[in-house]
């Protein structure tokens, strides 16, 4: 396992190196004069001199890079246009708001794909099975930007049960957000575990289970869906980190103050050392999400690690 | 073909494709309204006989610039289609054909570019570049040309050890002429496949983008803004919100059909390559 483990990390390396790289170019990729840019359009020479310089725009490129580098391995991100603050102070304030988002609709995800991909996995071209595949279609071609509104009509105006935006309500805030995001991942998540459990359901190992007198509820839920957890758990795993980037959508629907709502403010306010912070930040979760649910896929399958 | 009418899903997002190219290209001769005609003084109405859909928070006709809207998810799609498959396509070629230098240099690339989140990269481009259709295009092809890459070297990385390659370049043809004329259509299959969905995920993701404020700049018509604006009338004027979201679901259900069916009709292993 060890040796598995060191050989994803080295792997992590080069594209931690890449996303760096990226995100170090950004400012770059501003046409014309990135500090003219910046500073803004009626900005006095003197300005864009001084937005070139705390930049560190008037290094060459080389050294800007260097210098990028030895910053943020100190955990430094740099200071935002707008507030002077470190940006690292916005993030660590809106981050357990994404975090709690994402746990959320993930929670809903399990809640609703578990029972549904289960029973439409047994009862196979039922019409539970047929309501199930129905749902999972809406699921996934329903972009959460209209599902998100339809929910507020739904339970936040016309019912006022839960809030129509923001985080103040406790646990009522959550659960449209959640309930938003949540729905594309169960539907993907129903669709899996009904695939998988429905191969493992006509495996031999069951029919022999059940021919030795096991009860058929036992051959399904002791034998067959452990084996047909076991992609799923990764795919789970796997999500978790698109929850994150849809989460910059869902953010901006319900007005919820965490990284992705902060990310499109600064883009609104041009403050791009807060702009290539956020999206840093939101990528290196993503990828260490992703090398977590390697690291997990490692476990539950050890075929894998020989690989 | 009688395979492909056969299968329902190919036919309904065959159908309902068709009806979002007509409703596009006949935008100006079907819509009852310009699309950008203001009457303030009847903002937010609700439908009626007159506006089917009703008016928006301008007082513009909701109907017609749905009808224009498409023009723009459609442009957007097809451009980014286009612009993501010829590049994916010749690199994922070379890549597989020439392997050595080129494919890691490729598939480095890639590797970074698929594990950065690929609406994340969006934005950031679209950040820095600014808001507007063609910047859109852009960043939305940057992200997608990877998947086209990919699958082709794989494809190709397959299909060069076969006989008739072997003995294509046994006769003299030189290297492109083998990898257009021999390889490609053999891997043709999977990257219209590829290409289909690709169409609604570019649709998608431009409303998104559009959605966010990233995109399509106003008054130009776009599903995804005009979801944005719908979404600050929420309970006063639901049609806003409604409507434009219908169009964007069924569009790109219609086309996450047709690749559906498309898998089913042509190969199923498809959608393993494809994921």
């Amino acid at each position: 396992m060890t040796q598995y483990i060191i050989r994803r990390l080295l792997q992590m390396i080069p594209i931690t190196f890449g996303i760096l790289t990226l995100v170090f170019s950004l400012i770059h990729l501003i046409p014309g004069d990135p500090a003219a840019q910046i500073a803004g359009e009626g900005a006095r020479p003197e300005d864009i001199v001084a937005v070139r310089k705390a930049l560190g725009l008037d290094q060459p490129l080389g050294t800007q890079y260097v210098n990028y580098l030895v910053r943020i391995a100190h955990g430094d991100l740099g200071k935002s246009f707008h507030t002077g603050d470190p940006v690292v102070q916005a993030i660590r304030e809106r981050y357990p708001a994404t975090i709690q988002l994402a746990l959320g609709a993930m929670f809903v995800a399990l809640l609703v794909a578990f029972p549904l991909g289960i029973i439409s996995a047994i009862y196979r071209n039922s019409w539970i099975d047929n309501v199930a595949r129905f749902f999972a279609l809406i699921g996934v071609s329903m972009p959460s930007f209209f599902f998100g509104p339809l929910l507020i009509i739904a339970f936040a105006i016309n019912h006022e049960w839960f809030p129509v935006s923001g985080r103040e309500a406790g646990w009522r805030s959550l659960v449209l957000p959640s309930l938003t995001m949540g729905l594309a991942l169960a539907a993907i998540l129903t669709r899996m575990i009904r695939v998988s459990l429905a191969e493992e359901l006509n495996q031999l190992y069951v029919t022999t289970a059940i021919a030795k007198g096991v009860t058929r509820a036992k051959a399904i839920f002791r034998h067959a869906l452990k084996n047909a957890l076991i992609p799923v758990i990764t795919v789970i795993a796997l999500q978790f980190g698109s929850l994150l980037t849809g989460a910059i959508i869902t953010e901006q629907i319900f007005s919820w103050p965490g990284l992705g709502r902060l990310l499109i403010q600064s883009i609104n306010t041009r403050d791009y050392p807060q702009v290539q912070a956020s999206i840093l930040v939101i990528a290196l979760t993503y990828i260490m999400v992703n090398f977590a649910s390697d690291l997990l896929y490692g476990v539950v399958d050890p075929r894998i690690k020989l690989e | 073909m009688k395979r492909l009418l056969r299968n329902f899903a190919f036919t309904a997002g065959a159908i309902l494709t068709i009806v979002l190219i007509l409703v596009a290209i006949a935008a100006p001769l079907i819509s009852p309204f310009d699309p950008n005609a203001q009457d303030t003084f009847r903002r937010l109405e609700p439908p009626s006989k007159q506006h089917l859909l009703g008016l928006d928070d301008l007082g513009r006709d909701v109907l017609s610039r749905i009808l224009f809207g498409a023009r723009v998810s459609l442009r957007v799609g097809f451009s980014v289609v286009i612009l993501a498959s010829v590049i994916g396509i010749t690199l994922g070629a070379m890549a597989g054909y020439f392997g050595g230098m080129v494919d890691t240099i490729v598939m480095r690339i890639t590797d970074i570019l698929l594990a950065f989140p690929g609406i994340l990269l969006a934005i950031a481009l679209v950040a820095v570049l600014g808001p507007s259709l063609n910047n859109v295009i852009l960043a939305l092809a940057t992200i997608g040309w990877v998947g086209y890459a990919r699958l082709v070297r794989g494809q190709v990385l397959k299909v060069r050890e076969m006989e008739f390659v072997t003995a294509a370049k046994a006769l003299g043809a030189r290297s492109p002429r083998v990898i257009v004329r021999h390889v490609l259509p053999n891997v043709i299959n999977p990257v219209i496949v590829m290409a289909t969905l690709g169409l609604a995920g570019a649709i998608l993701a431009e409303a998104a983008l559009s959605f966010l404020g990233l995109g399509v700049q106003p008054p130009t018509p776009s599903w995804g803004a005009m979801l944005t604006a719908g979404r600050r009338y929420l309970g006063l004027a639901n049609h806003l919100a409604i409507y434009p979201g219908i169009a964007i679901m069924l569009a790109v259900m219609g086309l996450n059909f047709l690749g559906d069916g498309l898998i089913d009709a042509l190969d199923p292993k498809y959608r393993k390559m494809l994921t």
